[in-house]
């Protein structure tokens, strides 16, 4: 190997390094990033002065400018709920059916409800509020529990069927068929009346025989002519809307099992203003009362 | 220049150079990891925490297996969007029976990590089965094989020892009711007291996924209704020096 010194004249020293005859030139960093790389320095020192940073015994460092990921969070949100304060104070004192009725108080509730909506509501209800089998549709003026204000609001303070409030809206309906209250045959009579109620019933002559039926099990909750009871939350049968399905099978399968509808409090996570501004926007969908 | 004329030895013997750089890399650790196991502000102490009930436990089992942490969080982070979105942020405690804990790093599907009481056990039974039949939105595949599934909780409390080893609070006596803790709280008819006493009195008992039996759809809709809901944040301070 030939071991001839490759350096010229004017290159720069050596660093002394030498592998197998290869050498590296001793150049100096340039200067722009030599002082790039001590303002880093610099920078790193301050800002764990001024940032929480080193472990001591107890705790870690604050930081000169107390910062804290937590402080911050909890100013920000303080800051919208200042900004909101008043207005919300002003929904939250006003009577639920004067809402609407004060243009600037009403379309704040709209707006905020909506959003309220989409956060907590839409995954049952659907984004649009047209529900889905089992989630009732809030577009409609079919309500099960009532669709004045009052009745929204109580609905979503405190639910239906849940376990958190003891107020939620409550009512059963008996499995007529698993807990062998009627007979099978009986069933198919009752579910033929009550397709009857709002069109074609699948076997018409068992519709007579279903009305007995309906007379002795039924019309107590759902009223004799079957447009049923808001204080117990029983369906309207009388009309062509239907939550768990109006087809023969669907209706043997509510008749023979129940239904047993749940719906959370809200009244432990969103705030009376909160729940007033979903109420209000549930109110103006189109159903309201 | 004495020292690091000796730079030499390291850069030409490769065992030496793995040795000091094995040392280089465990002070680095040290530095980092040590402080967070004596830190007294590490994981502070909140009031509610308790290990999960046998179901609850296979419900996180079967989380885990099928990979929910690949497209759902556990952590709802201190930002304000967070908070007003899921709720109050996750505390470290929150986690702490938590082996692994189910933070995950992608969001596809929303946190779940205060999911609970948030939806009816009727909704995640639908979810589970068709998520688009109630969120017509959604990407998430459909899981209704979970309630075809019957599990028996035979091998429940075999779990629940092994998290004992590593430190949750489970006493013998709950390892050896496991089984039938694990039944109990799917079936709101039966004797479900020993397991109120020995998990709490807040414990769901309910039939989750409303059919006969126990499936995995039971276990993992039980899981769901309890994850975020044992803090009681109504009586709890954060300390905003954290």
């Amino acid at each position: 190997m030939s071991k001839k010194s490759q350096k010229f004249e004017g290159d720069p020293n050596t660093t002394g390094h030498e592998w197998d005859g290869i050498e590296e030139f001793d150049n100096p960093m340039p200067r722009w990033w030599l002082w790039t790389f001590y303002a880093t320095i610099i920078w790193g020192v301050l800002y764990t002065v001024a940032y929480p940073a080193w472990p001591l015994i107890n705790g870690a460092t604050a930081g000169v400018l107390g910062w804290s990921t937590r402080g911050d969070v909890a100013a920000e949100i303080t800051a919208v709920e200042e900004a909101n304060a008043p207005i919300n104070a002003k929904l939250e004192a006003a009577e639920l059916t004067a809402i609407a009725e004060d243009p600037e108080l009403g379309s704040y509730a709209v707006s905020a409800g909506s959003a309220v909506f989409k956060t907590w509501c839409a995954q049952c209800h659907g984004s649009g509020a047209a529900g889905a089998k089992g989630y009732p549709n809030l577009l409609d003026d079919d309500w099960l529990w009532g669709g004045s204000m009052e009745d929204i609001h109580a609905t979503i303070t405190h639910g239906i069927r849940n376990e958190d409030s003891d107020e939620a809206r409550y009512s059963e309906m008996p499995a007529f068929g698993r807990d062998e209250l009627l007979e099978k045959e009986e069933i198919s009579q009752v579910v033929n009346y009550v397709m009857s109620l709002s069109g074609e019933p699948q076997d018409a002559s068992k519709v007579e025989a279903g009305s007995v039926v309906f007379a002795d099990n039924c019309a107590s909750c759902h009223m004799e002519d079957g447009t049923g009871d808001r204080a117990q939350g029983a369906p309207n049968l009388a009309d062509a809307i239907w939550l768990y399905g109006g087809d023969y099978g669907s209706l043997t399968e509510t008749v023979s099992n129940s239904r047993y509808g749940v719906m959370p409090a809200w009244n432990t996570r969103l705030t009376e203003a909160e729940i007033r501004a979903v109420s209000s926007y549930v109110h103006q969908l189109g159903g309201g009362e | 220049m004495s020292i690091l004329d000796k730079h030499k030895i390291l850069e030409t013997n490769a065992t030496l150079l793995l040795i000091f750089s094995f040392l280089v890399v465990t002070i680095g650790g040290l530095v980092q990891i040590a402080p967070l196991f004596y830190l007294e502000n590490t994981i502070e102490k909140v009031e509610g925490m308790r290990p999960y009930t046998p179901l609850e436990m296979a419900g996180r089992e079967v989380y885990i297996r099928e990979g929910c942490y690949v497209c759902h969080s556990q952590m709802i982070r201190p930002m304000r969007d967070e908070v007003e979105r899921y709720g109050h942020y996750s505390l470290a405690a929150e986690s702490m029976y938590d082996r692994p804990f189910q933070w995950g790093s992608k969001r596809t599907g929303p946190d779940l990590a205060r999911v609970g009481g948030r939806y009816s056990d009727e909704w995640h039974a639908d979810h589970l089965r068709d998520p688009q039949s109630v969120v017509p939105e959604s990407v998430m595949p459909k899981y209704g094989f979970l309630e075809e599934k019957k599990i028996d909780g035979k091998y429940i409390g075999d779990v629940m020892a092994t998290n004992a080893l590593l430190g949750t609070p489970y006493t013998d006596e709950m390892i050896e009711a496991a089984q039938a803790d694990f039944r109990a709280q799917a079936d709101p008819d039966s004797d479900y007291d020993g397991l109120l006493e020995r998990y709490g009195e807040d414990i769901n008992v309910r039939n989750f996924d409303g059919q006969p039996g126990v499936s995995e759809a039971d276990a993992l809709i039980a899981y769901l209704q309890m994850l975020g809901t044992l803090v009681d944040f109504s009586t709890f301070t954060p300390d905003a020096s954290r």
